[in-house]
């Protein structure tokens, strides 16, 4: 532990090792990686940044509390290996997480380098280390011995992997259901290549198998099987629900349904999934327009914009109907979008799209927005500009304005307490109102991130260990 | 992984596939469908589940060769595998006693009636059937048919066999009341039928197919208005009263891939892909 060495008081290096990137002029129209990962040497000189704090304000960030100074002292000592297991005791996907956590709003957040200068980028060593394993071979291990009991995991997203993981560990049996033909969530369906390789999600996903994981794709649960069939018939002594929020919303407004106009999940999945931006060597096509418009403002806007360019847009434009200040989606990535040339409207929202005789977009109507006082939300509360209506020419829309929590489960298994949202209800441990089921991740949180879908996945992996042993 | 067991020619370009799927044939109801990918760079296609068998665990289908996948389907031989297949999918149809109904299928969607016309037989509902095509020669089921149904009438759009047209029908309302109509078909022809039966007030049931992706509530691609509601066709449906439809919508928006479509299946045929070697 690092609380009972004491260390020499080293200086402190106010800049942190910039991570070496594609450039944005050709990253711009192509899919690979964005960021390129330190080296060793830059893992080292970051890792000697850390102050190795006798009491680490950085853990109270993350939300799976993963030990960092052990695991960074772990790195300056050169001990890669155990630096890894170290993080993996808390976080079994750390090339994901080392990539695609909000660290700014969390670890990082509390770092205390970052009172005189950047913090510690504690995801950037993560992802050094997690790229550092998967060159060498990985042994995965189970740790316990078997018990006998079968776990059923619904949906293969962060929240359900990790569960697996972790109940696959203490010696379960566990078999994941993901509808989809593909395991990883959001990790593969949505966030785009050029920010996640697939491959990583692959090697993860390999680890969790290796933990002797049965994958089952192309399961969904409600129709092929119900959640009470699995926990009468199919020999299951419980079930956790990871099903996410992958319900895309619309404006509901006048000519949303012309052509040309996508849900940024159909657009995203159509490119991510389905791989539709090597079509026709992949059968599932997409079209890109030359001017695209993305509404919206948080990650999946930008992912949406990002990926439009790289498909061959001239033009992309994201519409925001609150200012920059509010813009929810990660500053590093609002960053990396208007390097690459996305250029953003604030203020305004659609109120009609225009289409041409063929039943495609041309042109999309929008009313100027001012901000009034705070919603619910806390945010100010946009308010429409009387009379301020404009038209802007168009030629593919991608609709990002919200996802809200697949519903096939709660509307097929009875007894299942639900919010009027659709979310799931769980206590703090992730058990819902039936017995032996457990729910965690954007299902029962609405829209999250990728590690707190995590921590509630380890945290219900926990509850229904427990409920296991007891039964 | 899924063993074709049958593949089978009913007609020209029509093919029924009956496949080893025994999860997916426990739960299938009349009226769902399934998705299936038939390897790593193919497209998620949906097809309407037109038989099950809970004891063999089988299931079948019937489906027509129009565009890449389905014509690489059609080649693929007894015995091989198809890499996924989730279902069923959708809801199940309502299946009661209505008392009299009028069950119109038309083209490849004849097959998925047929499961219908003997669901509503059994249950104790006095079934007329309409079957039409094309041409005669894409007519099949027609055997079959007649066993489950009280009366069996023919149609093909060009007359050579049975009526010309759907025409007929209107007379065929005027002189007998049905408490139900069921149509499975080419929009134009769910649209046509839809339109012949509202001035009567008959509850008439269609099912859509718009362009799917998921199949699962996640991309919104199948979405269609319905009594001036968005609906999604894969969860709300794929059954909705043909009164309350938006068709030209619909059909609209089943066109939106045409072009890559048409290049996806050229170019393979051109690579030599299908059997013709790019004739
Ligand atoms: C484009 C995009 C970008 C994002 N960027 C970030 C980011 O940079 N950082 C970050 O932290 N978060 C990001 N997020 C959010 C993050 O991805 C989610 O919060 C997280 O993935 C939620 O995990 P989950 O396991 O709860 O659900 P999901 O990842 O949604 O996984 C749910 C899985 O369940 C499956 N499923 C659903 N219903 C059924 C059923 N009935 N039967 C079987 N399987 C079913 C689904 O197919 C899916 O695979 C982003 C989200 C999107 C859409
Ligand atoms: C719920 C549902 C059930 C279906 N059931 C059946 C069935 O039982 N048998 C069957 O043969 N087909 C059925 N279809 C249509 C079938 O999915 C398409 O024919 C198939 O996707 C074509 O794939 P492809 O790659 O071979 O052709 P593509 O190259 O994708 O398309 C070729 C041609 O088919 C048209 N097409 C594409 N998708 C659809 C669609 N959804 N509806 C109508 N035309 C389409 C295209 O416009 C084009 O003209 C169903 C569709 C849905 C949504
Ligand atoms: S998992 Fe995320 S929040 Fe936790 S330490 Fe790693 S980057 Fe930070
Ligand atoms: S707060 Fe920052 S400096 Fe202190 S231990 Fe954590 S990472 Fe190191
Ligand atoms: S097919 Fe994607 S929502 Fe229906």
């Amino acid at each position: 532990m690092a609380e009972n060495k004491p260390k020499p008081k080293p200086k402190i290096q106010k800049e942190s090792v910039p991570i070496p990137k594609q450039k944005p002029e050709e990253r711009r129209r192509n899919f690979n990686e964005v960021a390129l990962g330190y080296t060793e040497e830059q893992a080292l000189a970051e890792a000697n940044r850390c102050l190795q704090c006798p009491k680490p304000q950085c853990i109270q960030g993350c939300p799976v509390e993963i030990e960092i100074p052990a695991f960074i002292k772990l790195i300056r000592e050169g001990k890669f290996e155990e630096a890894v297991k170290k993080v993996k005791e808390k976080n079994s996907l750390p090339a994901i997480c080392g990539r695609v956590c909000p660290q700014e709003e969390q670890c990082q957040k509390f770092c205390i380098v970052g009172k005189v200068g950047d913090p510690v980028s504690i995801g950037r060593l993560e992802r050094f280390l997690a790229d550092w394993e998967r060159s060498i071979d990985v042994k995965a291990l189970r740790d316990a011995p078997a018990t006998g009991k079968k776990v059923a995991i619904i949906g293969a997203g962060p929240a359900g992997l990790t569960a697996a993981a972790d109940l696959a560990r203490l010696g379960h049996k566990v078999v994941i259901f993901e509808a989809l033909h593909l395991p990883g969530g959001v990790l593969v369906y949505g966030i785009p290549e050029f920010r996640l390789p697939k491959s990583i999600v692959r090697a993860e996903v390999d680890y969790i198998v290796k933990l002797g994981v049965e994958l089952k794709l192309g399961y969904l649960i409600g129709r092929t099987f119900t959640i009470p069939e699995l926990l009468k018939y199919k020999g299951f002594d419980a079930v956790f629900i990871g099903t996410g929020a992958g319900l895309p919303q619309f404006m509901g407004v006048p000519g949303e349904n012309l052509g040309g106009i996508y849900s940024a999940n159909e657009f995203l999945i159509r490119v991510n999934l389905m791989k539709s931006y090597a079509f026709p060597a992949y059968d599932t096509p997409i079209r890109i327009g030359k001017h695209v418009v993305v509404i919206g403002g948080g990650n999946v806007a930008m992912d949406s914009a990002r990926s439009a360019l790289r498909l061959g847009a001239e033009q992309v434009c994201i519409v925001y109907r609150r200012s920059r200040d509010e813009l929810p989606a990660r500053k590093e990535e609002i960053e990396n979008a208007e390097e690459e040339g996305i250029i953003c409207k604030f203020l305004a929202a659609p109120t009609r799209f225009i289409g041409d005789e063929k039943g495609w977009v041309k042109a999309m109507e929008c009313i100027c927005m001012e901000l009034g006082p705070p919603d619910e939300s806390g945010r100010r509360r946009p308010v429409p500009v009387k009379g301020s209506e404009f038209v802007m020419d168009t030629d593919t829309v991608i609709v990002a304005i919200g996802r809200t929590p697949n519903p096939i489960i709660q509307s097929t298994t009875a007894g299942l307490e639900v919010t009027k949202w659709g979310t799931i209800v769980t206590d703090e441990n992730g058990k819902t109102s039936l017995e032996g089921v457990y729910a965690g991740g954007d299902i029962v949180t609405g829209e999250a991130t990728v590690i707190s879908a995590m921590g509630a996945g380890k945290k219900a992996a926990k509850a229904i260990h427990e409920y296991l042993m007891k039964k | 992984m899924y063993k074709i067991l049958t593949n089978k020619e009913l007609a020209p370009k029509i093919r029924l596939f009956e496949v080893y799927a025994p999860e997916v044939a426990e739960k299938t109801l009349p009226g769902q469908f399934i998705i299936l990918i038939i390897g790593e760079t193919g497209e998620r296609i949906p097809l309407t589940i037109a038989g099950y068998d809970h004891k063999k665990g089988t299931i079948k289908f019937v489906f027509n060769e129009v565009g890449k996948t389905t014509k690489q389907l059609g080649l693929m031989k007894e015995g091989e595998y198809i890499e996924t297949i989730t279902g069923p999918l959708g809801n199940p149809s309502e299946i009661k006693n209505f008392g009299k109904v009028l069950c119109v299928g038309g083209g490849v969607m004849i097959a998925p009636m047929f499961l219908q016309v003997q669901a509503l037989q059994k249950t104790g509902n006095k079934v007329t059937t309409v079957v039409g095509a094309r041409i005669k020669d894409l007519l099949f089921f027609e055997d079959e048919m007649k066993v489950y149904s009280d009366k069996v009438y023919v149609a093909t759009d060009d007359g050579s066999k049975g009526y010309k047209g759907l025409d007929f029908l209107k007379d065929l309302l005027f002189k007998e009341k049905f408490d139900r109509c069921v149509v499975m078909g080419p929009v134009v022809m769910m649209k046509a039928v839809s339109e012949m039966t509202k001035p009567f007030g008959i509850p008439t049931v269609v099912t859509l197919t718009p362009i799917m992706v998921d199949g699962m509530g996640m991309c919104g691609v199948c979405r269609v208005m319905v009594a001036g509601k968005m609906k999604f066709g894969c969860v709300d449906g794929p059954e909705f009263d043909g009164h309350a439809v938006d068709f030209d919508g619909l059909i609209k928006r089943q066109r939106l891939f045409l072009p890559e479509e048409r290049l996806s299946s050229l170019l393979w045929e051109k690579l030599g892909g299908c059997s013709c070697g790019g004739k």
